[in-house]
C-alpha cells in the first residue's frame, strides 16, 4: 500500500507538469484578450501598447518559462521566507507572478478569496454529504416507498434546475419578499466567536448561496448513494450477516453502507477541487466573489496569468483528490487491491 | 445467453426459477422492466414529450421565430397557450422547436459521455497496466479550463465543420462532441472504482479460471455489475448537457441566438421571472420531466438487467 | 424501518427552525448605517490606477479619490476642480495661436496625506502617463502635447505641437486625473506594474481615501479629512463599493431589496427595470451621452472563399462588398428597421431612436436624416425592385447580379442585443433579405486577438452591431476614426477604427479641415457634414441613442447623472434624506 502511495505521488509530478503545459497552450490559443473589455474610446494603438507592456505579446515559451520560474520557484520561496523568517538569496529582486488585470501578485488574490469560498462552498459541500448519505441509505432501504419517491423527485428537480435559476428564485423569495436574508454577500465581514451578532450575520449571508449549492450537490450524491446501496443490499454477504442474527441496523450501516461507499468516495474526491474552485454561477449570483468569481473574471478579461495559476492550483487538487480516493477505496473495501 | 449461463453456477443464490426458464436475457429483461410501474409510466411520458416535439410543430404551425410585438408578454391564452416572450414570440412553438434540439443534444451527448466514460473506466479498472496512464489522462481532462478550451475549439473547428455539414448540422455535431468529450471523466472514475471492487469477486475469478476471454469478462460480467452508477450518471448527464448547450451558445459557440433551445429559453426567461413566469416554467418543466423520466427508465433498466436487484 | 425516517424528520424540523430563526433575527438587525453609502457596480474594479486600466469601472471608482483639473458637469460644461477657472481664449488662458493652454491651480488644495498639491504633480502626471514603458491606457488624452511645465507652484503651461482648437484633453475629465509625484515617483515606467500598494491606494485630493481595496471584489473608502470642503462635505463618512454579479441582480439590490443605494450601468430590458421600480424603493436614472448603437456595414467582401483577402480593403475597389455598397441595398436595409419600436420595446426611456452616428451634444446633432425614424417596408421593397434587385430564383430572397442577399449579422453576447438582432432579422426578411445571426462572447469580439476570426476589427461578417461613443464633448478625434488611414487590415495587425473600411477623400478633407478650425459653430457644421456622409453613404446604420442607466434608492439625494464624466463625479454632494 505504501509503495502504491509513493508511486502515485511520484507520478503526480510529471502529470502536473504536462497538465500545466497543456493548459498554458490552450490559454495561449484562446482568443479572449486582456484589452477586450476596455471601452472603445481607447484607440487601437494604445491597446496594442498596453498588451505589449503586459507581456501579452511575448512568445509562448517565454511566457511559460516565466510562469514556471515565478510561480513554481519564486512564490514557494516567498512563502517559505515568510513562514520561517529566513531569507534565501536576493528576495528583494525576486519577481512575483502578477495578474494582468490587477497588477498584483496572484497568490495574494488567491489568499484573499479563499475564506469566502471555503465558508460558502465548503459548508454546502459538507452539508450535502451529511444530508445526502442518509437520504440515499433510507431511499435504498425503503426502495419505492413514499420517502424514496419524494426523494427521487426532489433530487431530479434539484439537479435539472440549474443554479442560476434556483439562486434567483431564492433571492426573490427570501430577499425580495420575505426580507430574511441579504442577496449580496459581504466579503469584508469579520466573524468573531465572541460577537454573537457577527456570527448570526455570517450565517444569514451564507444561507442562500449555501442552500442553493447544497441542494445541487445533495441531489447528485444521494442518487449515487442510493444506487450503490441498492446494489449491495441483495448481495450474499448481507444475507449471511442477517442470518448470523446481527441487528438490522448493524448490517445496513456497517456492511452495506461501507461497501456502498466507493462511488460516494469517488464523487466526494471529484468534488474536493470544486470546494476551492468555488461555484462560478452561485458565487456570481450572490456576489460571494470567491475563487470561482476570480476565475471567471480572469477568463472574461483574458488574464492569462491568473487563469493559468488558478487552473494549475485546481489541477493539483484534482490529482491529489484522486490519489486520496484511491487510498480510501482500499481502506473501505478490502476487495480493492493495488499492488 | 452464454454469459448468463457461465456466471450462474457461481452465484447460485441468484438463480431464480423464471431465470432458468428464460432463453434470452433481453426478453427476460423486458419482462422485468414491465413490472417496474414507474419506469413504464416514464417511458410513456418520455414518448409523449419526444412525439410532441417531433410531431407537434406540424399541428401547431406558428413560426417559433416570428415576432409579434403587439402580443409581447402575453399570458396563457388560446392564441398562445404557453404565453409569449418580450418580443411576442410564441412560447409553445419555441418549446416544441427547442425540444428537438435539446433532447437530441441531451441524449447524444449523454451516450457519448457514457460510452467514453464506461470504456475508460472498465479498461483502467481491469488492466493494471492501463490504469495509471488512463487515470492521468482523466486527471488532465478534469483539469482543463472549460471556457477557454471552448473558445479555442470554436476558433479551430467551427468554420470547417460549418463548411462540411452546413451551419446547423455542423454546430450540432460540434456541440454534442464537445459536451460528450468533456463530460466522461466522472463516469470513468466511478466505473473504475466499481471495477476495482468487483474484479476481485468470485464470479470474475471463476470466469477467468474457465478461460473466458477478457472482453467477455469485461463487457459481459463486470459491465453488468457496474451498471448502476452509470445509469445514475447518465441521468445527470442529460440534464447537464441540456443546460451546457445554452452556456455554449452564450459564448457564440452553440446555435445562433434566435434558435430556441430549452436551456436557452430557461436562461433568457429567468430575468422575466416576476413579469411572465411562464417563460421559465415551461422549459424548466420539460427539462425536469425529461430528466425524471430518464431516471425512472434507468432504474427500471438496471433492475431488469442486473440479476442482483430482483427482490 | 421507522428508525431512519424519524431521524430524518427531526433533522428536517431542526433545519426549518434554524432557518426561520436566522430569518427573524435577521430582519431586526439592518446592516446599513445612515452615513454609509453602498454602491454596487456589477463589474468590479480591478485597480485604482486609471493609467494602467482604462475600464470605465476603474475610472469611476478612482474618481472618489483622484481628481482632474476640471470636470464636465451633467450638462457637459467644464467646471474647474483643482484649477481656479477654465482657461479660454477670452481670459487669455489659451494663446491666440492655439498652441498653449495655461492652467492656474487652486492654492488651498492638499493631498490626503496633508502635503500641498502643486504644479509639479501635474507635470508628473503627464510624465507618468506618457512614459513609453508604462503602456498608459489614457495616453490619447495627451495627443499632440509637446511639453507640460510648472511655471510656478500654481501655474501649469501645456504646449501643443501645433494649433489645438480643443485643448481640453490633458487633465480634464475623470480619465485624466492628477497623481501625486511623491507617491508614484518610484513607480514610473515598467516599475508601475509591481507597485501594488500604490495602484490600490493612490493618494488623491478627492473626498475619500481608500481604506481597503480588494481587487475585483469590494473597495471600502473613508472620508478624506484633508478634503477642501471637510467637514461640511462629504455627507457620507464611509463608502462601500461592491462589485460582481450581473446587471439584472444589481438593479434588484437597489430597486427591490434596497440593500444598496446606487447601482451602475443597468443595461437590461426596460420592462424588467420598470417592474422593479414599481416597488417604490428606488428610481431609475438615465442620461444621454454620445453612445449610439449602430450597425456597421462591411464595405469589403467577407466571403470565406477569399481566404486571406476576407474583409480586406483594396484601394482600387476590387474587393468591395458584392451588394452592401449598392445605395438601394443599404437604404432599403435602413428603411426596413422600425427604430421606434426597438427603442420602446427594449429600451423604454433609456434609449431613443436615432438616425445619426453623432447625436450629441446638441450643436453637433444633424437633423438631415430624420426620415429614417419612420419604418417603410413598402418603400424599401420598391427601392430594391427599381434597382433591379429582385428574387430571380423564387426562394424568397432577392439577388443582385446573381448574388443572393444573405447577410451574416454578428454582435456581442447580451440579451438586449440578441433581441435587437431578432427584430432586425424579421424586418429584413420582409424585404427579401435573409439574415443569419451570430453572437460572440464580448471578451473575444472586442478583444482584438489577431488570431481570432471573431473580432469586430476583422469583421468576417456582412453586418455587425455595437455601441460606440467618445469621451468628453468634442467629437474631433471621434469623427477622424473613419478616415482612410484608419482602415484595419492584415498589414496593420488589424488595428484601426474605420471598421466598415470606408474610404472617401472628401471625408478625409473634412477631417483635416476640422483639425484646423477653431470656431465652435464652424466645427459643428463640419461634424454634421461628416455625420451625414457616414449615414447617407450607408457606412453605418444608426439605431438607438443609448442612455446610461443607473438606479438610486429614493432616500439618496444629490445624485446628478453625468454621462460626460464619472457618474460619481459629485459624490461629495450626495446626502441621505432623513
Amino acid at each position: 500500500m505504501s509503495k502504491f502511495i509513493i508511486r502515485r505521488l511520484l507520478t503526480a509530478i510529471p502529470t502536473l507538469l504536462v497538465i500545466s503545459f497543456v493548459v498554458f497552450a490552450i490559454l495561449e490559443l484562446s482568443p479572449a484578450d486582456p484589452v477586450g473589455n476596455l471601452p472603445l474610446t481607447i484607440p487601437p494603438e494604445v491597446r496594442a501598447q498596453i498588451r505589449e507592456k503586459m507581456g501579452a505579446d511575448d512568445p509562448f515559451m517565454v511566457k511559460y518559462v516565466k510562469w514556471v520560474n515565478q510561480f513554481m520557484i519564486n512564490e514557494p520561496l516567498n512563502i517559505l521566507e515568510e513562514t520561517t523568517g529566513i531569507s534565501i538569496g536576493n528576495s528583494e529582486e525576486r519577481l512575483r507572478y502578477i495578474s494582468w488585470q490587477t497588477r498584483s501578485p496572484i497568490i495574494d488574490l488567491v489568499i484573499q478569496r479563499l475564506p469566502q469560498t471555503l465558508w460558502v462552498v465548503g459548508t454546502s459541500y459538507l452539508l450535502a454529504i451529511l444530508i445526502a448519505v442518509p437520504i440515499g441509505v433510507i431511499s435504498a432501504y425503503k426502495q419505492y416507498s413514499i420517502f424514496d419517491q419524494v426523494g427521487t423527485f426532489l433530487a431530479m428537480i434539484g439537479f435539472s434546475v440549474p443554479t442560476f435559476f434556483t439562486g434567483l428564485l431564492f433571492i426573490i423569495i427570501f430577499s425580495v419578499n420575505l426580507k430574511w436574508f441579504p442577496s449580496v454577500y459581504d466579503t469584508t465581514h469579520k466573524v468573531s466567536i465572541s460577537d454573537i451578532d457577527s456570527v448570526i450575520f455570517q450565517l444569514r449571508q451564507m444561507f442562500m448561496p449555501t442552500a442553493v449549492l447544497a441542494l445541487f450537490f445533495t441531489a447528485q450524491m444521494s442518487r449515487f448513494t442510493r444506487s450503490s446501496m441498492l446494489e449491495n443490499l441483495n448481495q450474499d454477504y448481507v444475507r449471511t450477516a442477517r442470518s448470523k442474527g446481527l441487528s438490522e441496523k448493524y448490517v445496513v450501516l456497517k456492511h452495506v453502507l461501507r461497501n456502498s461507499l466507493i462511488p460516494v468516495v469517488t464523487l466526494i474526491a471529484l468534488g474536493i477541487p470544486g470546494i476551492f474552485q468555488g461555484a462560478i454561477i452561485t458565487e456570481q449570483i450572490f456576489r460571494v466573489n470567491g475563487l470561482g468569481q476570480l476565475l471567471i473574471i480572469a477568463i472574461q478579461g483574458g488574464d492569462l496569468p491568473t487563469v493559468q495559476t488558478l487552473t494549475f492550483i485546481f489541477a493539483v487538487l484534482i490529482v491529489f483528490g484522486n490519489i486520496a480516493a484511491d487510498i480510501a477505496y482500499a481502506i473501505l473495501d478490502p476487495r480493492v487491491v493495488y499492488n | 445467453m452464454a454469459t448468463v449461463a457461465k456466471s450462474k453456477p457461481i452465484k447460485l443464490d441468484d438463480v431464480e426459477p423464471e431465470m432458468l426458464k428464460s432463453n434470452s436475457l433481453w426478453s427476460d429483461a423486458w419482462r422485468q422492466f414491465r413490472k417496474h410501474k414507474l419506469a413504464m409510466i416514464a417511458v410513456f411520458v418520455l414518448f409523449f414529450i419526444v412525439a410532441g416535439v417531433i410531431i407537434g410543430p406540424f399541428f401547431w404551425t406558428v413560426d417559433p421565430e416570428h415576432i409579434e410585438i403587439t402580443e409581447s408578454y402575453s399570458g396563457m391564452t388560446t392564441i398562445h397557450p404557453f404565453g409569449t416572450d418580450s418580443l411576442g414570440r410564441d412560447t409553445l412553438a419555441r418549446v416544441m422547436f427547442g425540444g428537438r434540439v435539446s433532447l437530441a443534444i441531451g441524449i447524444s451527448a449523454m451516450l457519448i459521455a457514457m460510452f467514453l466514460g464506461t470504456l475508460v473506466g472498465l479498461l483502467a479498472g481491469y488492466y493494471r497496466s492501463l490504469d495509471n496512464i488512463l487515470m492521468r489522462i482523466t486527471d488532465m481532462f478534469l483539469s482543463l479550463p472549460i471556457l477557454p478550451l471552448l473558445l479555442v475549439i470554436t476558433l479551430l473547428f467551427r468554420d470547417s465543420l460549418r463548411k462540411i455539414f452546413g451551419p446547423e448540422m455542423g454546430i450540432f455535431i460540434l456541440t454534442v462532441t464537445i459536451i460528450g468529450a468533456l463530460g466522461w471523466m466522472p463516469t470513468a472514475r466511478l466505473v473504475r472504482g466499481e471495477v476495482l471492487a468487483v474484479k476481485g469477486q468470485e464470479f470474475v475469478l471463476a470466469a477467468r479460471s474457465i478461460g473466458s476471454p477478457d472482453y467477455r469478462i469485461l463487457f459481459g460480467h463486470i459491465l453488468r455489475n457496474v451498471f448502476s452508477p452509470v445509469i445514475v450518471a447518465a441521468t445527470f448527464s442529460i440534464a447537464s448537457a441540456i443546460i451546457t448547450e445554452a452556456a455554449l451558445s452564450f459564448l457564440g459557440l452553440g446555435f445562433p441566438p434566435d434558435f430556441p433551445t430549452w436551456g436557452r429559453l430557461l436562461f433568457d426567461g429567468k430575468d422575466f421571472l416576476t413579469i411572465t413566469p411562464a417563460l421559465v416554467i415551461w422549459p424548466g418543466l420539460f427539462i425536469s420531466l425529461t430528466v425524471l423520466c430518464v431516471n425512472f427508465i434507468g432504474d427500471g433498466l438496471r433492475d431488469a438487467l442486473d440479476p442482483k436487484m430482483r427482490k | 424501518m421507522q428508525y431512519f425516517s424519524f431521524r430524518k424528520m427531526s433533522l428536517l424540523l431542526v433545519i426549518v427552525l434554524v432557518v426561520g430563526a436566522f430569518g427573524v433575527i435577521g430582519t431586526a438587525s439592518a446592516q446599513d448605517d445612515e452615513r454609509t453609502l453602498n454602491i454596487l457596480y456589477w463589474q468590479a474594479p480591478s485597480t485604482l490606477n486609471v493609467f494602467l486600466s482604462g475600464g470605465t469601472k476603474e475610472i469611476h471608482a478612482a474618481s472618489l479619490v483622484l481628481e482632474p483639473l476640471a470636470r464636465y458637469d451633467q450638462d457637459g460644461n467644464l467646471v474647474p476642480y483643482l484649477a481656479t477657472e477654465i482657461p479660454t481664449l477670452e481670459n487669455g488662458g489659451i494663446s491666440e495661436d492655439l498652441t498653449t493652454i495655461t492652467w492656474n491651480l487652486r492654492d488651498d488644495i492638499v493631498w490626503s496625506d496633508g502635503t500641498p498639491f502643486t504644479a509639479d504633480d501635474v507635470v508628473f502626471s503627464w510624465e507618468f502617463c506618457t512614459n513609453p514603458e508604462l503602456g498608459c491606457s489614457q495616453v490619447q488624452n495627451f495627443n499632440d502635447v509637446e511639453n507640460v511645465e510648472a511655471v510656478d507652484d500654481h501655474t501649469v503651461l501645456i504646449t501643443f505641437g501645433g494649433p489645438k482648437p480643443f485643448p481640453y484633453g490633458p487633465f480634464v475629465g475623470a480619465q485624466s486625473p492628477i497623481f501625486q509625484r511623491a507617491q508614484f515617483q518610484d513607480c514610473v515606467g515598467a516599475d508601475a506594474q509591481s507597485c501594488t500598494e500604490e495602484n490600490f491606494n493612490p493618494i488623491g485630493t478627492g473626498p475619500y481615501v481608500v481604506e481597503e481595496f480588494r481587487p475585483n471584489d469590494v473597495i471600502t473608502y473613508v472620508v478624506n479629512e484633508n478634503y477642501r470642503d471637510f467637514p461640511e462635505k462629504p455627507f457620507f463618512t464611509r463608502v462601500n463599493f461592491k462589485g460582481g454579479g450581473d446587471a439584472e441582480s444589481a438593479a434588484r439590490a437597489v430597486l427591490e431589496t434596497g440593500e444598496f443605494d446606487y447601482a451602475w450601468n443597468l443595461q437590461v430590458e426596460f420592462p424588467i427595470l420598470q417592474a422593479m421600480e414599481a416597488n417604490g424603493i428606488g428610481t431609475i436614472i438615465s442620461g444621454f451621452g454620445t453612445s449610439v448603437e449602430r450597425l456597421i456595414v462591411n464595405q469589403t467582401n467577407p466571403n470565406p472563399d477569399l481566404g486571406d483577402l476576407r474583409s480586406v480593403f483594396e484601394a482600387d475597389g476590387s474587393n468591395a462588398h458584392p451588394f452592401l455598397t449598392d445605395p438601394a441595398v443599404y437604404r432599403a436595409l435602413s428603411m426596413a428597421i422600425d427604430r421606434n419600436v426597438m427603442a420602446e420595446q427594449l429600451y423604454g426611456p433609456t434609449g431613443r431612436a436615432t438616425c445619426n452616428v453623432l447625436p450629441a451634444p446638441a450643436i453637433y446633432a444633424s437633423t438631415n436624416n430624420d426620415s429614417c425614424l419612420v419604418q417603410d417596408i413598402e418603400g424599401a421593397n420598391a427601392l430594391l425592385d427599381e434597382a433591379g434587385i429582385v428574387d430571380t430564383d423564387g426562394d424568397g430572397i432577392r439577388e443582385k447580379d446573381g448574388v443572393p442577399l444573405r447577410i451574416l449579422y454578428q454582435t456581442s453576447t447580451n440579451a438586449l442585443r440578441q433581441n435587437e438582432q431578432a427584430l432586425i432579422k424579421q424586418w429584413w426578411s420582409e424585404i427579401g433579405v435573409d439574415t443569419e445571426l451570430r453572437n460572440i462572447d464580448a471578451s473575444v469580439f472586442f478583444g482584438g486577438d489577431p488570431a481570432s476570426p471573431d473580432t469586430y476589427q476583422k469583421f468576417y461578417a456582412d453586418i455587425e452591431m455595437y455601441t460606440n461613443n467618445f469621451d468628453g464633448t468634442d467629437p474631433e478625434s471621434y469623427m477622424s476614426n473613419w478616415a482612410c488611414n484608419n482602415i484595419p487590415g492584415p498589414d496593420t495587425g488589424w488595428l484601426g477604427n474605420n471598421i466598415q473600411r470606408s474610404c472617401d477623400p472628401e471625408y478625409d478633407a473634412l477631417v483635416e479641415q476640422m483639425a484646423r478650425t477653431a470656431d465652435l459653430e464652424d466645427r459643428a457644421a463640419l461634424a454634421i457634414q461628416m455625420n451625414d456622409m457616414i449615414v447617407q453613404n450607408g457606412w453605418m446604420i444608426p439605431l438607438i441613442h443609448r442612455g446610461a442607466v443607473s438606479a438610486r434608492r429614493n432616500d439618496l439625494e444629490g445624485v446628478l447623472m453625468n454621462v460626460w464624466d464619472s457618474e460619481l463625479w459629485n459624490i461629495a454632494d450626495w446626502t441621505r434624506a432623513s
